[in-house]
């Protein structure tokens, strides 16, 4: 059995992306008792499957890297990953959690040696990699991921594959008799930090996502770029393996729009400006990029980033929103449309179409097991009515990683607040 | 230019954009447009030279106040109506409507382009299918095939004969209608009168927004 230390003093933090690590952090630096719930084997959430992020251009792991050192070194944080909150009673200051532990199969003693990993034949799908490819069934879900432990993938337990796994680790660390548990905890306040997920591109049929292998989208590219991606971080077309010199960027796609999503996703612009520089990085003044916009929201201190991406003479902007895509003999999309300015039409091909899709809020179309007052996006919004639970980062709009981590940092501040209150109640 | 258009143009002087959404159906929604351009993508007027603006490149030309290009356009009149643009729009503007509404507009103005095809279609088609309340298709051919002339009519009518005889034998096209015969409503006097109060309802409904 996992046991759980909480009080009504401890607040419970859900998902932990950099927004729930982040007000994790926060409350327990100030001396506050926290459990993080994460559903993912790893923390760091989606930031972590980003190959650099601006405007610095850094890599993700390097901030999420200082996170890790501070979490490790905090003994009131309590992680518990492969983990759904399922249930949630009570009021303010006194909530009873019910939280589902989905077992790993794999205890504290694993060293990450990888020996399951090369004793097992048996794949899945690469969830860490936006499926872009296929991993085996013990497996580290990244390199850096944190806990550094293998798991055993459900897929093979009560198969020999589970069995070779098990023979080949030298430390015993790995325990196919684990059940999924449902442990019930204790918590003042709760901090949602459940994030965003990448709108789903099939839905904006005249793209022909999912059809045509040479459209992808934003999150996919950002593993093309990454040396620990699928590719080994060579922009390659998924079609033939040719390499993809000559990149479209889709603005916009499905947000703005009152038949996908209502709302701006803001990081997108800024998210295919930093994506012309993968091309430029990848093959010098030979990759070309061409942004299809409806207006560029590079906001407020970003405006610079912007500003150097337009005098780079290897990328283009199209001030159009793409009507629809088509595909040539060689599987080339084709982008249709008309060019705005100068009402110019246009059907123009390239090797690979990055489609910038939108950020939905996770918690769209999922129960949270309390009531929580949400936006006409899905967002969670700042009410009265939650009492308790305040949202944190992606849950509560679409946010970069700067802003996410000070909406994070206001949610602790808020919970903070009612466990004090109920430490002095309880005085 | 007719009265009612000069009137028109001196009330809503310089504002080209109110007069629209006051006057024309569905030109309330104009405003909402984002230019984004994915209605002038999609739409089949912007592949054919022939065609004046996509509806895009109309909406822009509302707000800055072109009326007299905008009123006289072929645009709205060559909307095939293939809601393209209506179920692509990010901001759900119901374009095909308001295209035909601005088409209307400049016909209640009288200066609509003289000799449109689609406009000699669409009043030739209304007066053809009020008179009895079925259209009357041998009737509805003759009148758009003869348009432009006798013999025009003879050689375009040669020309689709192959087609005729295959509808006809389908019993899709009932050669009786050129006498008169053919498909008519029950009650012709009642559909009749019924469509004269529709029209005198809108018009009144129209003629007091002018006013107003
Ligand atoms: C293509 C792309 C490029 C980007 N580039 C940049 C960039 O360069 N710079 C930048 O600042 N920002 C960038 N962003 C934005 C950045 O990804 C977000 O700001 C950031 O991920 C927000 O973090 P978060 O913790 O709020 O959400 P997330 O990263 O989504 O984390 C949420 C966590 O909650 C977990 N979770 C979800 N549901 C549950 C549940 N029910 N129970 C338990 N756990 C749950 C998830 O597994 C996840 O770990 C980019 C985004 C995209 C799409
Ligand atoms: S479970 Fe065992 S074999 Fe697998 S990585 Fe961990 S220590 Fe190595
Ligand atoms: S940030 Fe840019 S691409 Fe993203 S929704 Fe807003 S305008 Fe569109
Ligand atoms: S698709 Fe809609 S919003 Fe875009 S330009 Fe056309 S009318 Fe305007
Ligand atoms: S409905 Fe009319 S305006 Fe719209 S795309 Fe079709 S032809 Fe063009």
């Amino acid at each position: 059995m996992t046991s759980v230390v909480a009080t009504n003093q401890t607040i419970l933090v859900v998902g932990g992306g950099i927004s729930g690590m982040t007000a994790a952090l926060e409350a327990a630096e100030t001396g506050k008792q926290v459990v993080l719930v994460e559903r993912n084997p790893w923390l760091g959430g989606r930031t972590a499957q980003l190959y650099r992020y601006f405007p610095k251009m850094c890599h993700p792991t390097c901030g999420l890297e200082i996170n890790l050192r501070r979490l490790k070194a905090n003994p009131r944080i309590q992680v518990l990953t492969l983990a759904e909150v399922t249930g949630i009673s009570g009021t303010k200051g006194d909530y009873s959690v019910t939280v589902k532990l989905t077992p790993r199969h794999v205890n504290e003693n694993c060293t990450a040696c990888g020996d399951c990993g090369k004793a097992v034949s048996a794949e899945i799908d690469d969830a860490f990699n936006y499926n872009l490819g296929k991993i085996k069934a013990a497996y580290l879900p990244h390199s850096m991921a944190y806990p550094q432990r293998y798991v055993i993938d459900r897929s093979i337990v009560g198969t020999p594959e589970a069995d070779k796994a098990k023979a080949a680790c030298k430390y015993g660390a790995i325990d196919l008799e684990q059940q999924e548990e449902v442990v019930s905890l204790k918590a003042g306040a709760i901090v949602w930090a459940t994030g965003w997920k990448p709108y789903d591109a099939e839905k904006i049929t005249p793209y022909r996502y999912g059809e045509f292998p040479n459209v992808i989208t934003n999150v996919e590219f950002e593993r093309l770029a990454d040396p620990h991606g699928p590719t080994g971080g060579k922009i390659l077309r998924p079609s033939d393996g040719r390499e993809a010199k000559n990149v479209a960027f889709i603005q916009c796609a499905g947000s703005r729009d009152e038949n996908h999503l209502r709302h701006c996703s803001r990081f997108c612009c800024m998210g295919s400006l930093k994506q012309t520089h993968y091309v430029q990085e990848a093959y010098g003044d030979a990759g070309k990029s061409t942004i299809y916009y409806i207006d560029i929201r590079a906001i407020d201190r970003f405006e610079d980033f912007y500003a150097k991406v337009k005098a780079n003479p290897n990328v283009s902007f199209i001030k159009s929103k793409v009507a629809r895509i088509s595909q040539d003999k060689d599987q080339n999309p084709v982008l249709w449309g008309v060019n705005t300015e100068g009402y110019k039409r246009y059907s123009n091909p390239h090797d690979l179409v990055v489609l910038a899709v939108g950020m939905e809020p996770s918690v769209k179309g999922v129960d949270i097991p309390a009531e929580v007052m949400a936006d006409s996006s899905g967002f969670i919004m700042a009410d009265p009515a939650n009492a308790g639970i305040f949202g944190a980062g992606c849950a509560t709009n679409a946010l970069d990683v700067n802003r996410a981590v000070q909406s994070a940092t206001a949610a602790a501040l808020r919970a903070i607040q009612v466990v004090n209150k109920v430490a002095r109640a309880e005085a | 230019m007719s009265n009612a258009n000069e009137q028109m143009a001196a009330r809503y002087k310089n504002n080209f954009l109110k007069e629209i959404e006051e006057q024309a159906e569905m030109g309330e929604w104009v405003k909402m447009c984002m230019q984004c351009g994915v209605c002038s993508g999609s739409c089949p007027t912007n592949f054919h030279p022939g065609w004046d603006h996509p509806p895009q490149e109309i909406f822009m030309m509302i707000r800055a106040g072109k009326r007299e290009e905008v009123l006289t356009s072929n645009s709205m009149w060559m909307c095939t109506s293939c809601y393209n643009c209506y179920v692509r729009c990010p901001r759900k503007l119901p374009i095909t409507h308001i295209m035909h509404g601005i088409a209307e507009y400049a016909y209640r103005l009288g200066v609509a382009p003289k000799f449109q095809p689609t406009l000699h279609l669409s009043q030739t088609f209304w007066n053809n299918c009020t008179k009895t309340g079925r259209v009357n298709e041998v009737k509805l051919t003759q009148s758009l095939y003869f348009k432009d002339g006798f013999m025009a009519g003879i050689k375009k009518g040669l020309e689709m004969k192959d087609v005729a005889l295959g509808l006809v034998k389908a019993k899709r096209l009932n050669i009786m209608e050129a006498l008169g015969g053919g498909h008519k409503c029950k009650d012709i006097k009642g559909i009749q009168a019924m469509l004269a109060k529709a029209k005198e309802l809108e018009a009144k409904r129209k003629a007091a927004k002018a006013a107003a």
